[in-house]
């Protein structure tokens, strides 16, 4: 696949404090693609991720979205951070506002679309994730996995060019990962890029173009499913892989 | 007995009049402690240190005086000095306005902080500035949450109404004071201003009652399920 390059990340460099965080992490995203990372808790997975739509200002490195530079780029960043949908481990839904409205709002506040187009465009959304039927509950009143759904609903709306997944199924039950995780097939099937964070080695083997495996904040090492699970160039990876596969069961297993 | 219901009854609409002035200076005091410690609150939390220190430092003032001296203060010095001359009424409201809004701007901060940062991130992930995440999705969360703490400043701010008698605000107890010094009867009338103190303070917590039941987030709190 060599299709046209839409994301572009170069030599993210974070800090707090002293620890080092992120120590130049570059790669290059085509558009239709979907990259799953990979790795031991603290490497810095979610610190990358919020460097790209600067939720966290890296402190050296550059973010290109179309060509167009995301870091340094002042008061535009509100626009590019639409275009660059985010789904949270733990939902972040707002509580206050029922799953239609959740959709809503940044398309009336934001993009400055009249209600009603604005609910058609929410519903719309709510029904790609296949919660029609639950617009007007509260986010207290849904399941750990209908939340999410709703959540990934709520980015889709902006009609972003990309979409960053932080383990979005690692606060649900296993019941409720399966229909998270199929929503993010169909993504993808239908031609979503996507940055997802996760252990769900099922669905990195059937949706991944590529998996990345990250290491003190640094890519160890990449490539294809294939190549990355069945020959791990390095033993730190198949260490990590192998650890996996005690807590989740098979590596490979399809869901 | 009949003389002291007989004097209640003749007292009474002079000092009923007082309730709306009372009225006046907690509805006053409350919005200004409202409106104003909104924003101390917003400023502490998001604001660069410099706003946050400041408005530490003036929590820290206006909390740390008595009512009564803050009230002389008001009344004696700053509004004089400032070569304005206004209302006994205007200073009560400002003063206890004043003093309640550092209050409630402590209360509005941990209702803010207590959401976590991740409905300020993921309202900014979809391109909200920082202000329209705080006007859409931080203060209605947070007002609401704050709702049973702020009904405190009501029943505080009812009670401290009355040290304005101080500065000669004709509220309940200034009109009740006049009446006892013509008639030498403190008890009935004290008695008359206090049972309208508790009743305002009964109804009042009935209101903040209703509306905190109205703004409820379905599926939040009271465990109805
Ligand atoms: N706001 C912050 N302030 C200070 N340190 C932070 C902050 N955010 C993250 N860190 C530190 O940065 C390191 C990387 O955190 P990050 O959350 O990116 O890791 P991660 O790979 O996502 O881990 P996990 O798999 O547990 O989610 C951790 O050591 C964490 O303590
Ligand atoms: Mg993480």
């Amino acid at each position: 696949m060599a299709g046209e390059i839409i994301l572009k990340v170069r030599d993210i460099h974070k800090s707090y404090g002293s620890t080092e965080v992120l120590r130049g992490i570059s790669f290059d995203v085509q558009k239709g693609e979907t990259k799953v990372f990979i790795g031991s808790s603290g490497t810095g997975k979610s610190t990358l991720l919020r460097c790209i739509n600067q939720l966290t200002v890296p402190d050296r490195g550059q973010v290109w979205l179309h060509g167009e530079e995301v870091t340094h780029s002042g008061k535009e960043i509100n626009r590019l951070r639409q275009k660059i949908g985010m789904v949270f481990q733990n939902f972040n839904l707002f509580d206050h506002l029922t799953a239609r409205k959740n959709v809503e709002v940044a398309l009336i506040k934001v993009r400055k679309m009249n209600r009603k187009e604005a609910g058609d465009k929410a519903m719309e959304e709510l029904v790609r994730v296949g919660l029609e039927d639950k617009a007007d509950l509260y986010p207290a009143e849904l399941s750990g996995g209908q939340a999410q759904r709703v959540s990934i609903a709520r980015a889709l709306a902006m009609d972003p060019d990309v979409m960053l997944f932080d383990e979005p199924t690692s606060a649900l039950d296993p019941e409720l990962t399966g229909e998270v995780l199929q929503v993010m097939k169909d993504l993808a099937q239908n031609g979503m890029t996507m940055l997802v964070v996760t252990h769900e080695m099922g669905f990195a083997c059937s949706v991944a173009n590529e998996i990345i495996f990250m290491e003190k904040g640094e890519i160890l090492e990449s490539g294809s499913p294939s190549e990355l699970i069945c020959n791990p160039r390095y033993d730190r990876t198949k260490q990590f892989l192998n650890k996996l596969g005690e807590l989740y069961g098979d590596i490979g297993r399809q869901r | 007995m009949n003389d002291t219901i007989t004097l209640i009854f003749k007292a009474l609409p002079f000092i009923l009049q007082g309730t709306f002035v009372t009225l006046k200076i907690v509805a006053g005091a409350l919005l200004v402690g409202f409106i104003c410690g909104l924003a101390l609150a917003v400023g502490q939390v998001y604001g660069r240190p410099f706003l946050s220190g400041s408005v530490a430092f003036y929590v820290w003032f206006f909390r740390g005086l008595p009512n009564l001296v803050l009230l002389f203060l008001f009344y004696y010095g700053l509004f004089p000095l400032m070569g304005l001359d206004v209302s006994a009424f205007f200073i009560a409201v400002t003063a206890l306005g004043l003093r309640s809004s550092a209050y409630q701007s402590q209360l509005f901060r941990g209702c803010i902080q207590s959401l976590g940062e991740g409905q300020m991130m993921a309202a900014r992930s979809l391109g909200m500035t920082r202000p329209q995440a705080v006007w859409n999705i931080i203060l209605p969360q947070a007002l609401r949450i704050s709702l049973p703490g702020w009904s405190n400043e009501y029943p505080i701010l009812l009670t401290d109404s009355a040290v304005t008698y101080a500065i000669g605000v004709m509220e309940i107890l200034t009109r009740g004071n006049l009446v006892v010094s013509r008639t030498y009867q403190p008890m009935p009338i004290y008695m008359t201003c206090a049972l309208i103190f508790i009743i305002m303070n009964y109804g009042g917590m009935k209101m903040l009652h209703l509306l905190e039941r109205r703004l409820q987030i379905p599926g939040f709190g009271r465990g109805e399920h």
